[in-house]
Order: structure tokens, then C-alpha cells, then sequence
């Protein structure tokens, strides 16, 4: 098998153990979602065993597990006993929403840090290198909650934006511009939020990997042949500098789920991490089981998506995946 | 040692030291209510009044005008130092009811505000950071424990051993973590007593951490397995258990360091954050997430910013572990070379 056929096949095993590993914890947990009707005397006991055996909660751990990935299978990823309909839809609706998010905070993201991290590379030492680098520091060491809960509090504080959901109330009355608008101005807050958080480590990575490649010999001796700065960056330093910012392109791309929970909860912007955590609160199991899985999934496709763009641009990565057995 | 690394060293035992005083410093018990004065803004300390400038700082009382809460100018309480409050258990050992300060009752003072029970922010601050912070070292200690075994096991028996903990390490660390610490959250029970929910919060955590340590020390114990110093105590007839303790621990202990000072910060956030979404510590015990979790209504935000308090103390102790994780490391990296 090649070397993709083999990451494919370990990115399957991976998803199918993090399931196993959910199912596992959903066996240790001593509540359900129908304990709070048991407080209820107007619900008899036999309707509460009733609803278990209809939602299949009563069998045993691997009948449920088969049962959900049947229904994996299916596409449905399991029922949501709160909201009484399959898991899949209710998830995909909320992962737009995320996406939407995550994918303008990446874009932003990289669209920023790599010019930066190769321009402040390039005049190492020079004050914008310092005061970037100094900035980076500082943030990568603050916690994404602090981060959150500082500049929402500036932006609530002082009006800057409107914050919470992704529309305003009437926006239903408005233009269809206006309602844009809107929309991105809520964005505004979460987004920042995200890219403040991750273009610190890829400001970081990038710029220590230029000074690395500057450093190398082959680049003394372009330097020497009196090739010029321009084509020596572009030509020379960035391939090879280029393989940390792709594995960083990997968990960014495998982060797309999973790195605003917290930014939504705070912003109040109505994606996956809200439900997940209402689920949670509530006990829907296959609904916080899909959300891990949703994120899992995106997690286990980003890695194989960079390392197949490793494979792709690093020479020694494909002699390794030669010599593998 | 220099200069900045004696100055890191003090702020860092300070910070601990204030934290486990924690009770003597503050000046309540952080579960103690006063309905009269829901969201008073932080006290001020006076020093000047009428009668001229005093040397002992006193306060005004609050009470309730027509915009808000202003200060009552009859009557005043000055500020002692070293005074008897409510009781409390020093260090979890001793019943004292000493505090650092206070003011005569029916005075309140309240450094940093109350909060919406008209609790003292500033002991709860305090208090809470005791709970937060010793979550986040011990959730650290648990992940450095099963990392360094699992590492030192996986690097020093090689093969099947190695591959299958490596395997188990590949699927934790594409586990997506707070998603997955939400999901283990959920399947535990919700309403726990706060001492139950701090041992389940940190071996949480701690469990679900262990991937990367475990990744790291194998690495050092696979270049260390090889050296003649230890292939020699080998051929002296030396256990497989001595090798690892004797030869191999001593050279893991400098990264387990550096993975301490980096990890005790982000668990502290980690903690924050649970305890934030409604699934750590409960009320009415005060930790920095649970105090943070009435910020969640905009609301409260606007009017009654002195509640950011928490974030503030994480930022302060994130900010000083992240300046200790980078001195030892270009420390560790100094004395390697």
C-alpha cells in the first residue's frame, strides 16, 4: 500500500477508536437524559422505561454502539433525544455557522502571519521584529478566555460593535446589504478573537524557520553567485522553509470545528460549540458524541491533509515514505 | 543567576504564597453573602476627610442614592490591620479567624467590589484562585505521571510496547481536546460536591494531557537508551528498573520541568474554562471560571466591569508561568550545549 492508502487507513482506525473511546465514557456515566422526568409525578415509571427502550438506551453497550454506526452509515450520526431528530442536520446547521467563523478567522490568519512572519525574518533584529515578537510572546502565553472575555468587554463597554448571534433582531426587515452588514460586524468580534490567538504561534514558527533557512549554506552560496534578494527569497529560503507552516496549515485546517468553542460560547455566535455544550448540559449524548466525531473528523482530515502536502513539497519525506516498509 | 530570574522566582513564590494565605489575606469567607450591597463598586480607601489627613486609611459605607451606590459621609470605618473576622482553617490545618485586615462591623470593605450576592470579589478572587490553581498543578502532576511512565516504558522496551502506546498517544493527541473534555464531562455526574468535582475536573484534564509528555520523554529515552554510560551499568547487570531509574529518569527531569511550567498555565485555563461553561466547581465555592460564568449576560459586563477581576489574576499567573517556562528552557537548552 502506498503512503497515503496507509494514513488513510490509520485516519480511519483513529476516528473508529475516538467513537470506541466516547461510547466508553457514555457507559461509565451515571445519568441520563430522562432522570429529571423521574422528579416528575405526573410521569409514571413504565413511560420513562417506555422512552429508554424506544431510544434503544437499555441495551446493552455494544448493541448501542453497532446501532450508531448503522446509523453513521446512514448519515444520520445518531438521535438527539432533545430535539427529536437525527443528529446530522441539526449539526450541519450550527457547523455552517462555525465554519463560517473559523474559515474567515484562518483566511485572515494566514493571510496576515506568513507576510509578517517572513517580512520580521528577514530583519531579524530590527524593531518591528522586536515589538512582533515581544507582542507574539505575550499573547501566545495569555489564555484564549482571557483574550475573549478582555475584548468583549472593550467592545461592549465603549459600543464599539454590535455582539451576540449572527443577526440582529429585526433583521429580517432588512436589506439583503444590510443584513450583511450586520452579520459581518458580529463576526467582527469572535473572528478577532481567533486570529489574535493563532497567528501569534504562526508568526512565530514562520519566522524562525526563515532565520533557519537563511542560515543555511547552500543560501551563503546563492547569496555568493550574486543571485538577487528577491529571487533568493522566493526561489531559495521559502521552500525550505516552507514545511513547519505547512504542518501548522494542518492543525489550523483540523481546528476548523474545534478552535471556536470557546470564542462562541463567549460572542454568543450561534455555532457548534453553543449546542455542544447545551447537549451537554442536557445529556444528549449522541448529539455531544456527533460534535466530538464532527470535530474529530475535521481534526484526523486536517493531519492527513498535511502530511500529504508535506509529501508533495519535502523531498526527504518522500524518500522516507519510499523506504517504509 | 541573574537578575531577572531572582525577580521571576519571587513573583512566582509570592503569587503561591498569596494564594495559599489565601484565607488569612482575604478579608471574608468567600461564601459569605450581604444582600444589602448586590454589585458595590470596588471600596475606596480615604485617608483625607473633614478633620484633615489621617495616617489609618478608613472607608466610607455604601448605600443606595438615586444613581447608583454612593458613599454614606457620616458615618466612617477605619481600616485595621491584623484583626479578628470570620473563622476559617489556615492552610487546611489550623482554626483561626485572624485576617490580614478588616473593618469594624457593620462596615464592609470590598477591595475589588461585590459581586450579584453582595460577595467580596476580592476574597473570592483569592480563594477562588486557590482552587483554580491547585487544579491546574495537580492536573499537571497527573499528566506528567502517566506521560513519563508511558514515555519511559514506550523508549526503553521499543517494539510492541512502543508502538501500541504510541498509537494510544496518536489517538489523544488528535483527540479535539476541548470538545472531548466537554463530551467526558457530560457522561460524569453533573451535581457533585465541590471536592469531588475538583478531583474529577483535574484527573480529567491530567488523563486526556498525557499524549504529549509521553511523546516527549520517549524521544529523550530513546537517545539516552543508547549511551555507554548506560549500556555499560546494562552489562554490569543491571535491572531493567534500575536502568530507568538510576540512568534514564534523571535525564527526563529537566523537560518534565519545562512541560510543568508550560502545561500549569494552560490547565489553570482549561480549569477556567470548564468552570466557565457551568461544568466545573460549583457554587457557592468560588473559583476563577465560576466567578467569570455571570459574564456570559452582556449585561453584567457593561455595568459591573470590576467583575473581570478573575481575568485579570489569570492573565498575571499566565503571564509569569509562560516567563518561567521560557527561563528554564533556554536554561535546559544553555547546559545541553
Amino acid at each position: 500500500m502506498n503512503y497515503f492508502g496507509r494514513r488513510l487507513v490509520r485516519a480511519l482506525l483513529l476516528l473508529a477508536g475516538v467513537s470506541v473511546l466516547c461510547f466508553l465514557f457514555t457507559e461509565m456515566a451515571p445519568g441520563s437524559f430522562f432522570d429529571e422526568m423521574r422528579l416528575n409525578p405526573q410521569i409514571s415509571p413504565e413511560t420513562i422505561a417506555a422512552l429508554r427502550s424506544h431510544y434503544g438506551l437499555d441495551q446493552p453497550l455494544p448493541v448501542r454502539y453497532l446501532r450508531w454506526v448503522k446509523s453513521v452509515a446512514r448519515a444520520d450520526l445518531g438521535y438527539s433525544i432533545a430535539y427529536n431528530t437525527p443528529v446530522a442536520p441539526l449539526l450541519w446547521e450550527r457547523a455552517k455557522n462555525t465554519l463560517l467563523l473559523t474559515g474567515v478567522g484562518m483566511g485572515v490568519t494566514w493571510l496576515v502571519s506568513v507576510p509578517l512572519g517572513v517580512w520580521i525574518g528577514t530583519r531579524r533584529d530590527r524593531l518591528l521584529d522586536k515589538v512582533v515578537s515581544l507582542g507574539s510572546s505575550l499573547f501566545i502565553s495569555i489564555p484564549e478566555v482571557v483574550i475573549g472575555l478582555a475584548l468583549l468587554a472593550i467592545v461592549v463597554h465603549w459600543r464599539i460593535l454590535p455582539v451576540g448571534g449572527m443577526h440582529s433582531a429585526d433583521s429580517d426587515s432588512l436589506s439583503n446589504w444590510l443584513r450583511l452588514k450586520d452579520t459581518f460586524q458580529r463576526l467582527l468580534l469572535p473572528a478577532t478573537v481567533l486570529v489574535l490567538v493563532e497567528s501569534c504561534v504562526i508568526v512565530r514558527h514562520v519566522r524562525a524557520s526563515v532565520i533557519e533557512a537563511l542560515q543555511l549554506p547552500s543560501i551563503e552560496a546563492a547569496r555568493a553567485f550574486g543571485i538577487s534578494n528577491a529571487r533568493l527569497l522566493f526561489r531559495h529560503v521559502l521552500p525550505v522553509a516552507a514545511s513547519p507552516a505547512i504542518s501548522l496549515f494542518g492543525f489550523s485546517l483540523a481546528g476548523l470545528i474545534s478552535g471556536s468553542l470557546l470564542v462562541e460560547v463567549i460572542c454568543g455566535w450561534p455555532g457548534l460549540g453553543p449546542l455542544i455544550l447545551e447537549a451537554t448540559l442536557s445529556r444528549d449524548f449522541y448529539l455531544v458524541i456527533g460534535g466530538i466525531m464532527l470535530s474529530g473528523l475535521f481534526m484526523v482530515a486536517g493531519n492527513l491533509i498535511a502530511d500529504v502536502m508535506l509529501l508533495a513539497t519535502d523531498p526527504r519525506i518522500r524518500v522516507e515514505a519510499a523506504d517504509a516498509p | 543567576m541573574r537578575r531577572r530570574t531572582v525577580a521571576l522566582i519571587a513573583m512566582l513564590i509570592a503569587l503561591h504564597l498569596a494564594l495559599l494565605f489565601a484565607g488569612f489575606i482575604a478579608p471574608y469567607d468567600s461564601t459569605a453573602q450581604n444582600r444589602q450591597i448586590p454589585y458595590a463598586p470596588p471600596t475606596r480607601l480615604h485617608f483625607h476627610d473633614d478633620a484633615g489627613w489621617h495616617p489609618r486609611p478608613f472607608i466610607y459605607p455604601m448605600t443606595v442614592g438615586p444613581d447608583g451606590y454612593v458613599e454614606d459621609k457620616n458615618r466612617s470605618f477605619s481600616l485595621y490591620f491584623l484583626v479578628r473576622g470570620s473563622s476559617y482553617k489556615l492552610l487546611g490545618l489550623f482554626q483561626t479567624n485572624w485576617h490580614l485586615f478588616g473593618v469594624d462591623d457593620p462596615g464592609r470593605i470590598a477591595l475589588l467590589g461585590t459581586d450579584g450576592f453582595g460577595r467580596d470579589e476580592f476574597s473570592r478572587v483569592l480563594l477562588g484562585g486557590q482552587i483554580s490553581v491547585a487544579a491546574g498543578i495537580a492536573a499537571t502532576l497527573i499528566a506528567l505521571l502517566v506521560g513519563t511512565v508511558t514515555g519511559v516504558l514506550a523508549g526503553f522496551y521499543g517494539r510492541w510496547v512502543d508502538e501500541s502506546l504510541m498509537a494510544g498517544t496518536e489517538l489523544f493527541l488528535s483527540l479535539p481536546w476541548l470538545y472531548f473534555l466537554l463530551g467526558v464531562r457530560a457522561f460524569l455526574p453533573l451535581h457533585l460536591s465541590p471536592v469531588a468535582t475538583f478531583f474529577l475536573l483535574t484527573g480529567v484534564i491530567g488523563l486526556i494531557g498525557w499524549a504529549r509528555p509521553a511523546r516527549l520523554v520517549r524521544g529523550i529515552v530513546l537517545s539516552v537508551r543508547t549511551r555507554n554510560s548506560v549500556l555499560a551499568a546494562r552489562g554490569f547487570g543491571g535491572s531493567d528498573f534500575y536502568l530507568m531509574c538510576r540512568h534514564i529518569l534523571p535525564e527526563v527531569f529537566g523537560v518534565l520541568l519545562t512541560q510543568a511550567a508550560l502545561l500549569i498555565p494552560r490547565y489553570i485555563a482549561a480549569e477556567v474554562t470548564l468552570s466557565f461553561f457551568g461544568l466545573g466547581v460549583n457554587e457557592p465555592v468560588s473559583s476563577w471560571g465560576n466567578m467569570l460564568s455571570v459574564l456570559q449576560q452582556y449585561s453584567v459586563l457593561v455595568s459591573y466591569g470590576w467583575l473581570l477581576a478573575p481575568v485579570a489574576a489569570l492573565f498575571v499567573t499566565s503571564v509569569i508561568y509562560a516567563l518561567l517556562a521560557d527561563t528554564l528552557h533556554s536554561r535546559l537548552e544553555f547546559l545541553s550545549t
